[in-house]
């Protein structure tokens, strides 16, 4: 049993790392720092944070793990690993954009809430298992909850926090739920035995309420219509840092265990979503749900004059983009959702750190406070003209290839699928249109003042390496393609 | 070489960005230089080139688990177009030497537009050609919705909306293409070889042919181009008419035709008279000759004459290449080339020389100025030019557009009349907006004649490259097409004559 412990250990050390990173974050702000500057106690709390991020990065590249271990509770492959190295990553921009906010005085606490929604993230693309999901989930979705509150002076972000949370908490229950109905049924809590269950038995109603209730926790996590009410509250109303984090990777983790559940676990209960040919199971209502969320995501998000509230309805639309690729389930699917959900979660992290930039300068932001951003920040205009533009999916950047990556891969698995993509590939030209707004705004407008803005070098070159990486993958998209 | 054409304009475009701010002068020989030497590489290619096969300039593995390639290469057809894209360049920056705002980002996105134009000529991967079509699509939106005129940014975005709606369906076909020849490869020379079915044909054909079609001003998707061409600033209006819309007509070619033959073939049954999508496109493209030069015939404002007889001409082009008759393509081609040169002049005359003194375009005031008189380079460039695009003898215009009715008149022979009047038309309304903007009555001529400044040695040198070319090509068709004719025999095209009845 020892044996098994400290087995179990060497198992999850990049995990362990990073709650170790986040409890040294605290206790030195804490014991040492509480009476420094705030400036000297973010940098710190920053660093220290970033490390961590580094060093669970270096262990995993160091020591890669192929293991399956217990039931289903750790299962971890190359892909897997990479993934998390992706989520590190992410994390560690979130958190050095972060590092510019002055929305509150308590820094190492949010960062330390950040790290522990990683460890989240990290357990939830390594576990096949029911219940290591469910608290793997709750672990993100609860860090995630407070890190919206964070800015204890907006109502807004109080409000949003609270909406999530309640959301968030029903979904969950939804959740439970069906994962306890899909025990009841097949008598395990591992999705390999699941789908081992549920092969060739015929869909009893039992098994049907238990998709459905899956569908919802985990539609929920991903922002797909009709489950996406929070979405645009929350985007607006956290503190940038935060939404940047729960929209890149959480957005992430959601995709990879959402595909996890629906293709591995419940393999037996697909159904057909073909044009003529329908068959009850998740397929078709998969298929809905992705057709919902592209037009009503990217048509509401043509109306939106904030551009967090545009950001949010575009990651509805893209959310239905990327269920293209789990109707789809095959191996070059599954690559074409990481490679989409990686490059789009760096996209908008960029995004994201770009608003915060305008919000601290012009103190809002809708379109007109984005007004001459360009005649008043050149770097950061660029920027957010290759993100905006990788978003529409215009080579060569990141975006377009995973646009073309995921509609190929879905055509090819299934030509039955072709409505879909034909209705995808109308969608994303109509998010051209309100992607382009932003970019008149910026480089169209006229600006308020012409005084140049300050930007902190740190996000500066932060949010360079963004756009450049966004560039960079889409120009050359094997960089990360042979990794997935 | 021919690759640095690409590499020379995006470098440019990369380096006047950096460029400090108010560095109007330098951003104008950066800009200058760059697009000198795409017209050189282009020229030395071209005079090197014995005949118009295809020859690739690079291929290498691009993504390799999907079988894409960075594959350049050239035959008489892009060598053509490329050429006509360096003249166009040249001339552009030439016209363009008096913007003074924001100088460096318009050279920036002006050389960024070159390059992807020069991308798609040049691309003989599917998917490479679809990256550079769709890179050449934002530039044009900037360039119009900051520098351009009358309602810019509602002319802006309705380019760039039509060009993205136009382009998805592109993407449709091409990956529908892709995934039904077995998603290996995306080589335009191997698929053109892939027998695809003709009934994925039959629906993939319209679906990219439209999709091209709406960027070559195919009628009813035509209203971008006279609203975009007004708004857009000189230089952008021009290379909106004389590449822009030739990137659409080269995809129509390149990739609808060549792919898809058989999309080409009789339907089996008759609506409307009508009975495969070839007689709906040459119809819908002889309506454009006719509709563009009508509407041409009755507008006041100068640019929206000019907007519309690129319509019109732009039909010659489609309707040429509706006819699958050796010399109808032939003559689209050539079209495709003087119809840039000459839409360029025009607009160039236009937006440059006579809107940048007069400070307007109305017909009626301009009728007022005498500008024959007082501006009498522009109004002989306006002539000369405008003689060029009625289709005189001696011209490019006369050379292309008799081609593209000899074919006519063996595919459709009812069409040639009705194409026929088009070009009457084509001489009515030439003649009447020379006649109202430059030789109008005057009542005082004496007013405001010294008040404009002379037309300036960059704009002279300008529209003697574009006139020269255009001459030289009317003269001597046999330069163009001793490369164009090879390589509308390449096994490429092999599907385009052997179809069935043709």
């Amino acid at each position: 049993m020892t044996a098994g412990y400290i087995e179990m250990w060497r198992l999850v050390a990049p995990e362990v790392i990073v709650v170790i990173t986040a409890l040294c974050v605290l206790s030195a702000d804490l014991a040492w720092l509480r009476g420094a500057e705030a400036r000297v106690r973010s940098m710190v709390a920053t660093l220290l944070s970033v490390a961590g991020c580094a060093a669970a990065i270096g262990w995993i590249l160091r020591a890669p793990l192929t293991v399956s271990f217990g039931d289903g509770v750790l299962v971890l492959g190359p892909v897997a690993q990479h993934v998390q190295i992706a989520l590190l990553a992410l994390t560690m921009l979130t958190v050095l954009l972060a590092s510019g906010g002055d929305f509150t005085r308590h820094i190492s606490e949010y960062l330390a809430l950040m790290l522990l929604a990683t460890v989240g993230m990290m357990l939830l693309v390594s576990t096949q298992n029911l219940l290591l999901i469910f608290l793997a989930l709750e672990l993100l979705s609860l860090s995630l909850y407070v890190l919206a509150a964070f800015d204890k002076r907006s109502e807004r972000s109080a409000e949003a926090a609270l909406k999530y949370f309640l959301f968030g908490a029903i979904s969950a229950a939804f959740l439970l739920f069906g994962f306890s109905l899909l025990y009841g049924v097949s008598n395990s809590t591992n999705l390999g035995t699941i789908a081992n269950m549920l092969h060739g038995a015929p869909l009893d109603p039992l098994l049907l309420v238990a998709i459905m209730m899956t569908l919802v926790g985990l539609g929920f996590k991903v922002a797909a219509v009709p489950f996406h009410f929070w979405a645009p509250d929350v985007y607006q109303g956290a503190p940038a840092s935060s939404a940047a984090l729960i929209a890149s990777g959480s957005k992430v983790a959601g995709f990879f265990i959402l595909y996890q559940v629906l293709v591995l676990g419940l393999a037996g209960a697909k159904g057909s979503s073909a044009w003529h040919g329908y068959a009850a199971g998740w397929m078709p209502v998969v298929a809905i749900v992705a057709a919902l969320s592209m037009v009503l995501g990217n048509l509401v998000a043509i109306a939106q004059t904030s551009v967090r509230r545009l950001l949010a309805y575009s990651a509805i639309g893209h959310a239905g983009y990327m269920l293209l690729t789990i109707l789809a389930h095959t191996n070059q699917s599954f690559s074409a959702l990481l490679y989409y959900a990686i490059t789009y979660a760096l996209t908008v992290l960029g995004a994201f750190g770009v608003v915060a930039v305008v919000e601290r300068v012009t103190g809002g932001d809708t379109l007109a406070h984005f007004a001459g951003l360009s005649r008043r920040a050149p770097l950061v205009s660029l920027c957010m003209l290759v993100f905006m533009l990788s978003l529409a999916g215009i080579p060569p950047l990141a975006g377009f290839f995973g646009k073309f990556y995921v509609f190929a891969s879905a055509l090819n698995a299934d030509h039955e699928l072709l409505w879909l993509v034909v209705l995808a590939i109308a969608m994303s030209a109509v998010s051209l249109y309100y992607y382009l707004k932003v970019l008149k705004s910026i480089y169209v407008g006229e600006p308020a003042g012409e005084a140049p803005v300050r930007v902190p070098v740190v996000q500066q070159v932060v949010l360079a390496v963004i756009a450049l990486g966004v560039v960079v993958l889409g120009c050359v998209p094997s960089l990360l393609l042979r990794w997935l | 070489m021919l690759a640095w054409t690409i590499y020379i304009s995006f470098g440019g475009a990369l380096v006047l960005m950096l460029l400090p701010k108010g560095g109007v002068r330098a951003a104008r020989v950066v800009a200058l230089l760059a697009a000198l030497a795409g017209l050189a590489i282009a020229v030395a290619d071209f005079a090197r080139r014995p005949s118009g096969e295809l020859v690739t300039v690079v291929q290498v593995s691009w993504i390799r688990s999907l079988g894409l390639e960075y594959h350049l290469a050239a035959d008489g057809i892009s060598l053509t177009l490329v050429l006509l894209t360096g003249i166009v360049a040249v001339a552009g920056v030439l016209f363009s030497w008096n913007i003074e705002q924001r100088a460096n980002e318009f050279f920036a996105f002006y050389l960024a537009l070159i390059g992807g134009v020069y991308g798609v000529f040049l691309s003989f991967d599917l998917l490479l050609l679809f990256v550079f079509y769709e890179i050449a699509i934002v530039p044009k939106y900037f360039l119009i919705a900051i520098w351009g005129s009358t309602r810019r940014e509602y002319a802006a975005m309705k380019l760039a909306l039509y060009s993205f709606v136009g382009s998805a369906m592109v993407l449709i076909g091409l990956i529908a293409a892709y995934v039904v020849a077995g998603a290996r490869t995306m080589d335009l020379v191997q698929l053109s070889q892939f027998p695809f079915p003709v009934h994925f044909q039959m629906w993939a054909f319209p679906l990219v042919f439209v999709g091209f079609g709406i960027l070559a001003g195919l009628w009813p998707f035509h209203t971008w181009a006279p609203t975009g061409h007004v708004a857009a600033p000189t230089a952008a209006s021009m290379l909106l008419a004389g590449v822009v819309m030739k990137l659409g007509a080269y995809g129509c070619l390149r990739v609808a035709m060549m792919l898809f033959p058989r999309g080409l073939d009789p339907w089996g049954f008759h609506v409307l008279g009508l009975g495969s999508w070839r007689e709906v496109f040459a119809l819908l493209a002889l309506i454009g000759i006719v509709y563009g030069a009508m509407v041409a015939l009755v507008q006041k404002d100068f640019k929206f004459v000019i907007g519309y007889s690129s319509v019109s001409h732009m039909g010659f082009v489609l309707l040429g290449l509706m006819t699958l008759q050796q010399i109808g393509l032939d003559g689209a081609v050539l079209q495709m080339f003087s119809h840039g040169v000459l839409a360029g002049l025009l607009f160039a005359v236009v937006g440059r020389m006579v809107y940048d003194r007069t400070h307007t375009r109305d017909l009626t005031e301009l009728s007022k100025m005498s500008l024959g008189k007082v501006l009498p380079f522009a109004a002989a460039t306006f002539v000369l030019a405008g003689m060029a695009s009625i289709g005189l003898p001696g011209f490019s215009g006369f050379v292309a557009e008799l081609q593209v009715l000899i074919g006519t008149w063996r595919s459709f022979p009812v069409f040639v009349v009705i194409a026929g009047v088009g070009i009457v038309i084509g001489i009515a309304y030439t003649w009447r907006a020379m006649q109202m903007a430059f030789f109008g009555a005057s009542h005082n001529s004496s007013v405001g004649s010294a008040a404009y400044p002379p037309i300036s040695i960059p704009e002279r040198i300008a529209a003697m490259l574009l006139l020269a070319a255009s001459i030289v090509v009317g003269l001597y068709p046999q330069l163009l097409l001793r490369v164009i004719i090879p390589a509308l025999h390449s096994p490429m095209f092999d599907g385009l004559w052997k179809g069935g009845v043709r």
